[in-house]
């Protein structure tokens, strides 16, 4: 089981990334985002940071970037593939997710410990999780204010995928306090908070996040 | 040589927060005129040769694809004189 992890330009969180995957006993594979070849890799996480310095919008340049065009494709016919945080802001730009990740309401940059409700536990990425669990992991971000169009809004909600909301004041502004979501297909999943920060209650404020991590393997495995 | 402008504003209805805290910050100076601002973003594109129509749906290309989020975004493209 091989999960690649993406390194742009400016990424911070692809070493918490890969210490997940190999915490749950998958293999980690780094991926460079100027190598458009994959690797053979099973699923992909496209991890937190500052990408391209999030220049022109977060994810805007990254999107372009080569190894993106591989992942676009593959997700398209179900490659597992986790944006947490910026790489959810890179998977909205893709347009692999719908809506779009904006300045927080309040303008500050957060950094908190935030407890989430999962929503959705049959995407690829959170079967280990009840509908209805809360799990408490890191929430990180300048521009994680999830905004899309009523109709978006309706369809997500309707359709169930929605992953995860915010419980409590709502932190940045997303409508309907999201905090991820799924496409139809449940194997691209974007996430604002840090679920790979809160593997091991000595450096986060829990193990919560380790259930993103065993749901991709356990789904792998399975197959 | 011509300069083509592209104007990058958010939707009307995308809440814009720094264009509020702006806005906030207006009538604390004494500047008492403004109901709203929001805020945008404004791309100077130099080209060699005539801002041609055809140049001028390529930018838009261009506009679409990178220099604006059109789920999020508006842009206008035009010559700047």
């Amino acid at each position: 089981m091989k999960i690649g992890v993406v390194t742009f330009p400016g990424s911070l969180d692809d070493r918490d990334a890969a210490r997940a995957v190999r915490t749950v006993g998958a293999e980690s594979i780094a991926l460079w985002h100027g190598d458009s070849d994959l690797h053979g890799v099973d699923a992909v996480i496209l991890p937190g940071g500052f990408s391209y310095g999030d220049y022109l919008r977060c994810g805007a340049i990254s999107r372009f970037a080569p190894v993106m065009s591989s992942i676009i494709e593959k997700a398209k016919t179900g490659l597992p593939v986790l944006g947490i945080c910026n790489g959810f802001q890179v998977l909205c730009e893709s347009h692999l997710l719908p809506g779009a990740l904006t300045r927080n309401h309040a303008l500050h940059f957060l950094c908190s410990d935030q407890t989430l409700k999962i929503e959705n536990s049959s995407t690829a990425w959170t079967s280990s999780y009840q509908v209805g669990d809360e799990i408490v992991i890191p929430l990180k971000n300048g521009e994680g204010s999830f905004q899309c169009d009523d109709a978006t809004l309706a369809r997500l909600e309707g359709d169930g995928l929605i992953v995860a909301r915010y419980v409590g004041e709502n932190p940045n502004g997303s409508r309907n306090m999201i905090a991820g979501i799924t496409n139809e297909r449940g194997n691209v999943v974007g996430l604002m908070p840090h679920p790979e920060h809160a593997i091991d209650p000595l450096t986060g404020p829990s193990a919560d996040g380790l259930g993103f991590f065993t749901s991709i393997l356990n789904q792998m495995v399975s197959k | 040589m011509a300069k083509i402008v592209v104007d990058v504003m958010l939707k009307p209805e995308i809440l814009d927060p720094q264009g509020q805290a702006v806005g906030a910050a207006l009538p604390r100076l004494g500047f008492t005129f403004a109901t709203s601002v929001r805020q945008g973003k404004r791309f100077e594109i130099e080209i060699d040769g005539e801002a041609t129509q055809a140049m001028l749906a390529e930018v838009s290309r261009a506009a679409e694809t990178l220099l604006a989020n059109p789920v999020i975004e508006n842009f206008v493209v035009r010559v700047e004189k």
